[in-house]
């Protein structure tokens, strides 16, 4: 509940002082950028359709009628049309007709050209929507290369991904607006997107089909990173987390073990490992927590421990009354699994 | 009661027979011997709505349930605009506290379902119950009693949306209510029921005024008003109604559906029990994708008539107009997948809906080609209704090429489901119908009241809702491309959408005034206005042939039409016919394209037994939201609702029918 | 009015009812016809949706309705057209006391499928809670019960008001005709449901 009383500055500087991560003018994937060209062609025609309109309109309220010429009721001259109008209308009908053909055909070009894109993909992650945060798993023939984590990920540059959609619960919708259009995630049924990523960085997507209370706060976050860099992300994750390095970090994950944390919560190479909520196993080397919801940060990890209620309301992870020293004690631990 | 017994008994045939006839002979009908003042007395009192309370709620008069109809559609305008309101308070700047998620939910579907389902088609049904009569130059509309039924339904089923709201459990599952999030296992209680059983009330409301329409203009035109001279608002409403009868099968069914998936434990959304969570959507949408087309028509109707007044000759291209009106019905069929283009269905089978999709801007562009060749060819007075004309113009369009960019696949995938899309479609809706319909209502406000509008407030009220609007809603193009997602209480801060946001809150609160002043404008006027000529715009239509407000029986005597435009082409004397009755109430039925006549309808009297039949079924609906059991339980009453309605009041034999 | 009539034809000989389409009610009732029709062809829309995702069809390999009460009750909806004809051919004639003697027959006929309805619901071999397959046919099943209910209610209330000196006039004989008319729409619009209930599960 922070009023971000500086994004004016920002905001008054113009749309383009931004990065666009999270906006169809990022131009960071194939697809993305085939709207942009898709929609500047059609930005084109219409509003030369628009012009023609309106400049029909202001010449119909502007033109000159000498007096006993005009075809009105005045004149008694109400039933006759002027020959031009009956030209105009064929006319106007073969250009608006040609046009949407011509629209339509390029957009069905566009249509296929992203299905080609999208035809090899090296690279394939399951994505899981669930209310209200994103379950993913980076998929292997292999189980020990299976990487499972949750509401972001890494991808490398030029690589064409494949992301197959599920979902636990409700309608979702995977939206990465930089990157790539938008598919929903349907109970029921696996959809796809596919994901060619052009420029190295990170934006943020969000869920765009309604999905009940917290749909507003069900974002994500996709760093795409030079091969080396995403291989060195790639082989971290894989690693079970670390052990607890400190006594107070021993103590937060006694803690964990021992309480409703572990029945829904998973770290890989720990006993703790419920399937239910978001994998915790390098939940430190997020970006984000709450599925976006708030900045990764010991303070705002804290808050959301103490109460996701209050947070987020109707999340689904309850409010655990804890003592402060054993919320400290686990903030600590979980601040090691990077 | 039943004046005898069961069969015959005592029953004389043939003397009835002779009694019958020898009344006939002696039956008052109008004609050169009964003839104005006097037969406008005779009339008045047969037309007469009966008076107090119950009569009140008895009445049949269409002009009154139009006047209901437009009135209580107003009043849920207000209620869903304030709601708007609410919303655009809400996200004026990032990260607001100032209205919870979970209520901003409720205000935005209460705001699409008070808006789409009580407000944009009652509408158009009640200026169109009010005027086609007259326009048509008829006494009544067939089947009164079904007309005074289909505005009760309505009636409750706002009250039901809107009682629940007050009470805290009006739905939040937004108002096209996707499964599985509506359905029993994600929308615990009975908010999405009271959802779904409002669509119920209101869509067979809007079927039952859909039927009474169709047969109006289809059997009860003037003489000689041929189907190719009937005015075009008129085909527009032909056409409407046609979709309605066809669209609202398909959400009446699938909220049904809805209905008992959370009450009796089937199984149609569930998609572990062999069900699809896309059955919903391609059923909703079936309908919903014409439902907008039925919101517009009217519209375009409207856009009609004022153009053709206001530009001092009829539409140029008739024949074109309709045309387009009928292509536009049917096409609106057959689109509804452009809805659900992010929903993995084959990209081939898209295709097609993206080039049906496009197809349907063809007659719409025709349409205003036509409306613009007029203006060009005629000589147009800017008047109020005139400037809302040029605002649907310049608004409308630009919905319209947004429309056909949502259209194509490619740009659908990043738009859907964005406030792109909002921004597409308050475009068409507010500058497609709702600009029409506040020029109609300055249009007739004359004929429904007896009393012209202020003209200077009428244009300062057209100009601060036309600014506003754009203000409002032009900077929503932008935020959606900046990756502002619908339905979303808030918005993070440094995503470029502060400023859209605001500049929309404020445009709201702009467009806000401008409906209020329109509203002051009308309770002034009605009060104070200056007093209305019959046809104060110089128009063609049959409607200006009476006085202003029309007495109770419209015409004194019926009119024969021999153009399109009959006020303009009629010399010095109005052709009617006669013989019609004076002292019962009769309606002309014609033929259904020549508009020959061809028989004398008796037209029902006024009746308890629409309000009680209503306040059955209500029951009914309502309980059933609780119980199964309602429907058997409840539909005991209302099955005797029903036939007390049917039966007559005397069973006693007239000389000529009467429906009392 | 501001402008004088000018009087054209006169209009007092003009007849007061006719049968078929220049009656108001028959556009009336073709246009209830047309809103059930849609209830019912998206129904029949959602169950072949469903169909479309099965292998198997009722799906898990359950059994199909039993033949018997669905196939009785088509052969007596069916015959129940025989006594329709004859009331409607009587009601275009004017003849008040031949449709006075047959509409008891027709309720009969309405009376005897309702009960043979409630043994065909006891024979759909599934609840409708099982899955989407149980349901859409419980609910077709549902649906042309409401209707044949509805229909056999006015009937019984019109045949009071024929059994009445009303009975002779010429505007309840039209509504005669047109109750008659309604009925075939109702066994009509029951063979497809029949065919989707019974036989498409068995091919």
């Amino acid at each position: 509940m922070k009023l971000a009383t500086l994004a004016f500055l920002p905001a008054l500087l113009g749309a383009c002082s931004y990065q666009h991560y999270q906006s169809v003018f990022g131009n960071a994937g194939t697809d993305d950028h085939q709207f942009l060209t898709l929609f500047a062609i059609f930005m084109a025609v219409c509003t030369v359709m628009y012009v023609a309109v309106i400049a029909f309109l202001i010449v119909g309220i502007l033109r000159r009628r000498r007096a006993g010429e005009a075809n009105v009721v005045e004149t008694g001259r109400h039933h006759r049309a002027h020959p031009l109008m009956r030209a105009g209308l064929i006319g106007w009908g073969a250009v608006v007709s040609i046009g949407l053909m011509a629209l339509a055909i390029t957009s069905f070009f566009t249509d296929r050209s992203m299905a080609q894109s999208a035809a090899h993909p090296r690279l394939s992650i399951t994505v899981t929507g669930n209310q209200w945060w994103w379950d993913a798993v980076y998929n292997s023939a292999d189980a020990s290369q299976t990487l499972h984590t949750a509401n972001e990920l890494h991808i490398p540059v030029g690589v064409p991904t494949r992301i197959i959609l599920r979902s636990n619960d409700v309608i979702h919708s995977f939206w990465l607006p930089s990157l790539a259009g938008k598919q929903d995630l349907i109970p029921g049924r696996e959809t796809d997107i596919s994901i060619v990523p052009k420029k190295t960085g990170i934006y943020r997507g969000q869920c765009a089909e309604y999905c009940g209370a917290q749909h507003a706060n069900m974002a994500f976050v996709v760093n795409v990173d030079n091969y080396p860099d995403f291989i060195n992300w790639w082989r971290q994750q894989l690693q079970p987390a670390p052990a607890p390095a400190t006594p107070l970090a021993q103590a937060g994950f006694d803690y964990i073990a021992q309480h409703q944390c572990s029945m829904c919560h998973n770290i890989a190479g720990t006993p703790v490992g419920g399937q239910v909520g978001p994998d915790l196993t390098h939940f430190a080397s997020r970006r984000t927590l709450a599925a976006g919801t708030l900045p990764m940060s010991v303070g705002n990890l804290h808050d959301w421990i103490a109460d996701p209620q209050s947070v987020k309301p109707g999340t689904k992870m309850p409010k655990i009354p804890m003592e402060e020293t054993d919320l400290r004690a686990v903030v600590a631990y979980l601040e090691t699994l990077k | 009661m039943i004046e005898r017994a069961w069969g015959d008994g005592n029953y004389d045939r043939e003397a009835d027979e002779e009694r019958l006839a020898k009344e006939r002979r002696t039956i008052s009908r109008d004609g050169p011997k009964l003839t104005g003042a006097k037969l406008e007395a005779r009339l008045a009192r047969t037309w007469a709505r009966p008076p107090g309370f119950l009569g009140w709620l008895a009445t049949v008069d269409h002009k009154e349930i139009g006047r209901r109809y437009i009135v209580t559609a107003l009043v849920f305008l207000a209620l869903g605009g304030v709601l708007a309101l609410l919303m655009r308070l809400q996200l004026a700047l990032p990260e607001s506290g100032l209205i919870s998620a979970a209520r901003f939910n409720e205000l935005f579907t209460m705001h699409g379902s008070t808006m789409m389902f009580l407000f944009a088609v009652p509408v158009m049904e009640g200026v169109a119950v009010y005027i086609i009569p007259l326009m048509l130059g008829t006494r009544a509309t067939g089947f009164p009693r079904l007309n005074s039924f289909s505005y009760y339904m309505y009636l409750f089923g706002g009250l039901l949306l809107w009682v629940a709201f007050a009470l805290n459990i009006g739905p939040d599952i937004g108002w096209f209510a996707y499964v599985p999030l509506s359905g029993p296992e994600f929308s615990p209680g009975k908010r999405a029921d009271i959802w779904a059983q409002m669509i119920t009330f209101t869509e067979v409301s809007a079927l039952a005024a859909a039927v009474v329409l169709v047969c109006t203009i289809l059997k009860t035109r003037a003489p000689g008003m041929t189907l190719a001279r009937m005015p075009l608002f008129a085909w527009a409403m032909l056409v409407t109604s046609v979709m309605i009868i066809l669209a609202m099968p398909s959400i009446a069914l699938c909220s049904s559906m809805l209905i008992s998936d959370r009450l009796v434990g089937t199984q149609f959304y569930n998609s572990f029990e062999h069900g699809d969570a896309l059955l919903w959507q391609h059923l909703f949408w079936f309908f919903g994708h014409p439902e907008v087309y039925i919101i517009f028509l009217p519209a375009t109707g409207f856009v009609s008539v004022i153009t053709e007044t206001f530009c001092r000759r009829p539409v140029f291209a008739y024949p074109v107009v309709v045309l387009a009106l009928i292509s536009t019905g049917i096409l609106a069929f057959g689109l509804w997948v452009h809805h659900m283009f992010a929903t993995g269905l084959p990209r081939v089978g898209y295709s097609f809906y993206t080039a049906a999709s496009m197809s349907v801007a063809i007659p719409t562009g025709l349409q205003i080609f036509c409306w613009l060749a007029t203006m060009w060819d005629g000589r147009p007075r800017f008047q109020v209704p005139m400037l809302y004309v040029v605002g649907f113009i310049v608004t409308f369009v630009i919905g319209g090429l947004t429309g056909v960019m949502v259209a194509a696949v490619p740009l659908d995938l990043q738009l859907h489901d964005t406030y792109f899309v909002v921004a597409h479609f308050h475009y068409v809706l507010i500058g497609g119908a709702v600009f029409p319909l506040l020029g109609i209502l300055t249009y007739w406000f004359p004929k429904i009241t007896g009393r012209m509008m202020s003209e200077t407030l009428g244009k300062i009220g057209f100009w601060m809702i036309f600014l506003g609007f754009q203000l409002t809603f032009f900077p929503m193009h932008w935020s959606g491309l900046l990756g502002m997602p619908r339905r979303v209480y808030t918005y993070p801060a440094g995503l470029g959408l502060e400023l859209p946001n605001l500049l929309s809150s404020i445009g709201a609160f702009v467009v806000a005034m401008a409906v209020l002043l329109f509203v002051l404008n009308g309770l002034w006027s009605y009060f104070r206005g200056a007093p209305a000529p019959p046809n104060p715009w110089g128009a063609s239509t049959l409607e200006w042939a009476t006085p202003s407000p029309p007495p109770d029986y419209n015409f004194a005597h019926i009119p024969v039409v021999e153009s399109r435009t009959p006020l303009w082409d009629t010399k010095d004397k109005l052709p009617v016919v006669t013989g019609l009755r004076v002292d019962d109430k009769e309606l002309l039925l014609t033929t259904v394209v020549a508009a020959a006549p061809d028989l004398r309808e008796p037209v029902p009297e006024p009746s308890l037994w629409p309000f009680i039949a209503a306040c059955a079924t209500g029951i009914l609906f309502v309980a059933s939201i609780f119980s199964p059991w309602a429907i058997v339980f409840g539909a005991i009453p209302t099955a005797i609702a029903m036939a007390a309605w049917f039966w007559p009041s005397q069973v006693k034999r007239h000389p000529e029918p009467v429906i009392g | 009015m501001m402008l004088e009539p000018r009087f054209t034809e006169d209009l007092a000989e003009l007849p007061t009812h006719k049968f078929g389409p220049s009656s108001l009610t028959w556009w009336g009732i073709i246009g209830y016809m047309i809103v059930e029709g849609g209830f019912f062809a998206m129904a029949f829309a959602a169950y072949f949706f469903l169909m479309g995702h099965e292998q198997g069809w009722p799906p898990e390999g359950r059994i199909p309705p039993n033949f018997l009460w669905g196939t009785l009750f088509t052969i007596v909806i069916l015959l129940s057209e025989i006594p329709n004809t004859m009331i409607k051919k009587a009601a275009n004639a004017y003849d008040t006391a031949t449709v006075r003697r047959l509409m008891p027959v027709i309720i009969a006929f309405g009376a005897a499928l309702l009960i043979i309805r409630g043994f065909e619901f006891n024979s759909l071999n599934c609840r409708w809670t099982d899955n989407a397959y149980a349901s859409i046919i419980w609910a077709l099943l549902i649906l042309h019960t409401i209707h044949i209910l509805t229909d056999w209610g006015d009937t019984v209330v019109l045949w009071a008001l024929m059994m009445t000196p009303l009975g002779y006039e010429s505007r309840r004989l039209v509504d005669t005709d047109e109750n008659a008319l309604y009925w075939r729409y109702v066994w009509l619009l029951w063979i497809p449901i029949y065919l989707m209930i019974y036989w498409i599960p068995r091919l």
